[in-house]
């Protein structure tokens, strides 16, 4: 790819996987108890686009790299502190909700002309990553509707690699059914990628990487513009975490002979 | 589904959307599903049905359909349409959908469909909603179940938006048993120019182990964690005999594998431990969240962002060394506190006899 890509990722900020989540019922919809006190990461499936934007970026010369993050900019700073010492970006912050209730059609809405205003991008060298799946609305929706507003036709999603060529094209893996991929080749830009897990480890945090980004995360962050979400008329009837948990019968002291037995008792059934 | 629609109200106009499998003849078992329950819908609400499909050639699979009731059938058909690439997938839905004019679209949530409806939505003016999970008519409304913060939550909507496109997962109704049909159908003729073909799908390709160990439709899945690449009592790693006990039980069970995210990344890492292990049978929070009747869990310590994973496994059993582990506080029916290895041993020793007992029997009676 002559003079590199231009890979925009889009990826918002999510409770850490390890907390205990309950709805609560607000004027505005439901929301999350101590939504803003829970602590936060980078979305896991955005975080694999970035790390894999940034693996992509260091590969072909000339290649640029953005984070467009749609949330509430004091927690999106909090998450930035680990993220921006990972890999080589720039950020464009919209200070607005983070909330999986929060509607995907707002959401991309504002990615859209978010990634369409920044200056110098180039249609022609254009990808954009994002996770194909949030880890709180979990809908696989957005990405398709920011390719759609961006007018990108070549999308793809649940994707775990992305193999270049020196002419610019690409061939791109898709999770399917049966734990297979589908195969695709694309002639080249514009192209639109909701990844999966892709084939990086995490990068380790780099405090000379953190140096470097934070003399423009910090002012993106000041700059970001408040943004709330255009109503869409998506109703919420109840948000009810999951039912009671099991009675747990908890087989001690037995020999193995009966529990595989018993095992292969319950299998057959 | 509860509460039929009330005289007086808007009506609905419903398009079931399928599309044939990669054989190109027949229709994704998911297919019946949800076409069950758009015909049960459609019937509680008074409105009409129609179906769309898409592939490179739906005759076939239009007959197996034919005698479901709807209205009209509509197809968009041919060899640009056999590769589910967005570009002309969307152009093809686009198509039948302004020519039916839904305010209600169902479709099964088949990786297909999953990857290019809600893109579909926006050139309609309505909206999607996916991983829906039941459909239920309140006051004369559709409404929809569906799980946000991946499992953690569980929330019924309605959006005022039309058409509001809805794709379902498997095991949402009982399967469309009606007999086949001769379908009058509608083809329509769908274009796809040059650059709705940037795109080409050259095929699939199956994970690097040789083994298939995915399998959606297995009555039972199994999970490995990384207790089974951990020290075991004689202080040694003993993954060689993990993955032997592992792929025979697989293989005489037919159970779907799974793994914890522990496990996981270790073989993304390349150790030395089981081969066949990649992030597409990783289950949880940042995995999948497979459907099957019953769910065995092995050296895997039952933490919260795995066991989100289980939501839509039914019955749940865990063997686990440690008393005290997740699995043991309400997130399995029963826990066996033992060791995975010498059970599953076992276990595969038992289910090897009975196998063979069984093709005993069958000899016998031939
Ligand atoms: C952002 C984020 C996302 C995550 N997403 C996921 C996800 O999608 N899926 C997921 O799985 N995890 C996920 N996790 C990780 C999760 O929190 C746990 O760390 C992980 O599930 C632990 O895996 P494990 O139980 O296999 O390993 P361990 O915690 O190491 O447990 C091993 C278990 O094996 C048992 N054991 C050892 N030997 C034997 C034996 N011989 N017989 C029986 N038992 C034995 C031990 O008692 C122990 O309980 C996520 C975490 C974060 C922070």
């Amino acid at each position: 790819m002559r003079n590199g890509y231009h890979i925009v990722v889009c990826g918002s900020i999510v409770p850490d996987p390890l907390q205990t989540l309950e709805p609560i019922e607000t004027p505005g919809g439901p929301a999350l108890k101590n939504e803003m006190m829970l602590p936060a990461v980078l979305d896991p499936w955005a975080s694999h686009a970035l790390y894999e934007a940034a693996n992509l970026a260091s590969k072909v010369a000339g290649s640029k790299v953005w984070l467009v993050s749609v949330a509430p900019k004091a927690k999106l700073q909090q998450v930035m502190m680990t993220v921006a010492q990972k890999v080589s970006f720039e950020l464009v912050a919209v200070d607005g909700p983070a909330s999986g209730f929060g509607d995907a059609y707002g959401v991309a809405a504002i990615l859209a002309d978010e990634v369409q205003s920044i200056a110098g991008l180039d249609r022609s060298r254009l990808l954009v990553f994002g996770g194909w799946e949030s880890a709180s609305r979990g809908a696989g929706v957005t990405m398709q509707l920011v390719g759609e507003r961006l007018g990108i036709a070549d999308q793809f999603q649940g994707v775990d690699q992305i193999t270049t060529q020196a002419d610019g094209s690409f061939e791109v893996l898709e999770r399917i059914e049966g734990g297979r991929h589908q195969v695709s080749m694309c002639s080249g830009p514009p192209a639109l990628l909701g990844w999966a897990t892709g084939n990086l480890p995490e990068p380790r945090n780099n405090p000379q990487v953190g140096m470097a980004n934070m003399r423009t995360v910090m002012p993106a962050l000041q700059r970001a513009k408040a943004a709330a979400l255009a109503g869409s008329g998506l109703r919420f009837l109840s948000t009810t975490p999951p039912k009671q948990q099991r009675q747990t019968r908890i087989v001690k002291n037995r020999p193995v002979e009966e529990i595989a037995q018993e095992i292969v008792e319950w299998i057959g059934k | 589904m509860a509460a039929p629609h009330k005289q007086g109200e808007v009506v609905e106009k419903i398009l079931f959307l399928a599309h044939v499998d990669e054989s190109c003849n027949v229709l994704p078992k998911a297919v019946y599903e949800v076409l069950g329950l758009a015909i049960d819908v459609a019937a509680q609400m008074n409105a009409t049905l129609t179906i769309g499909l898409i592939g490179e050639n739906v005759d076939t699979a239009a007959a197996f359909i034919g005698s479901s009731g709807a209205t009209r059938v509509l197809a968009v058909s041919g060899p640009d349409f056999a590769q589910p690439r967005y570009a002309s997938d969307a152009a093809a839905l686009e198509a039948i959908c302004r020519a039916v004019q839904p305010t209600l679209v169902l479709a099964p949530a088949t990786w297909r469909f999953s990857r290019v409806l809600p893109g579909v939505s926006h050139r309609l003016a309505g909206q999607a909603d996916t991983h829906i999970t039941g459909l239920e008519i309140r006051d004369g409304a559709l409404t929809a179940s569906r799980w946000y913060y991946r499992q953690r939550i569980e929330a019924v909507i309605r959006r005022d938006a039309r058409p509001w496109f809805l794709l379902l997962e498997s095991g949402c109704h009982k399967p469309w048993t009606g007999e086949p049909g001769a379908p009058s159908m509608e083809k329509m003729p769908v274009v796809i120019p040059a650059e709705l073909r940037r795109t080409n799908v050259t095929g699939t390709r199956a994970p690097k182990s040789e083994a298939q160990t995915i399998r959606p439709d297995a009555d039972l899945l199994f999970v490995a964690g990384a207790g089974w690449t951990k020290k075991q009592s004689d202080g040694k790693v003993h993954g060689e005999e993990a993955e032997s006990l592992i792929l025979r039980f697989l293989e005489l069970s037919k159970a779907s594998l799974g793994g914890s995210k522990s496990l996981v990344d270790q073989s993304g890492d390349n150790q030395a431990v089981l081969g066949f292990m990649t992030h597409l049978n990783q289950v949880g929070q940042t995995g999948a969240t497979p459907r099957h009747p019953k769910g065995l869990s092995t050296c895997c310590h039952g933490e919260e962002p795995h066991v989100v994973g289980w939501r839509f496994i039914h019955e749940r059993r865990a063997i686990n060394l440690d008393p005290n582990c997740g699995w043991a506080r309400g997130k399995a029916d029963v826990l066996y506190v033992s060791d995975a290895f010498e059970v599953m041993k076992r276990v595969n020793e038992l289910l090897a006899t009975g196998s063979e007992k069984k093709e005993e029997a069958t000899a016998t009676a031939r």
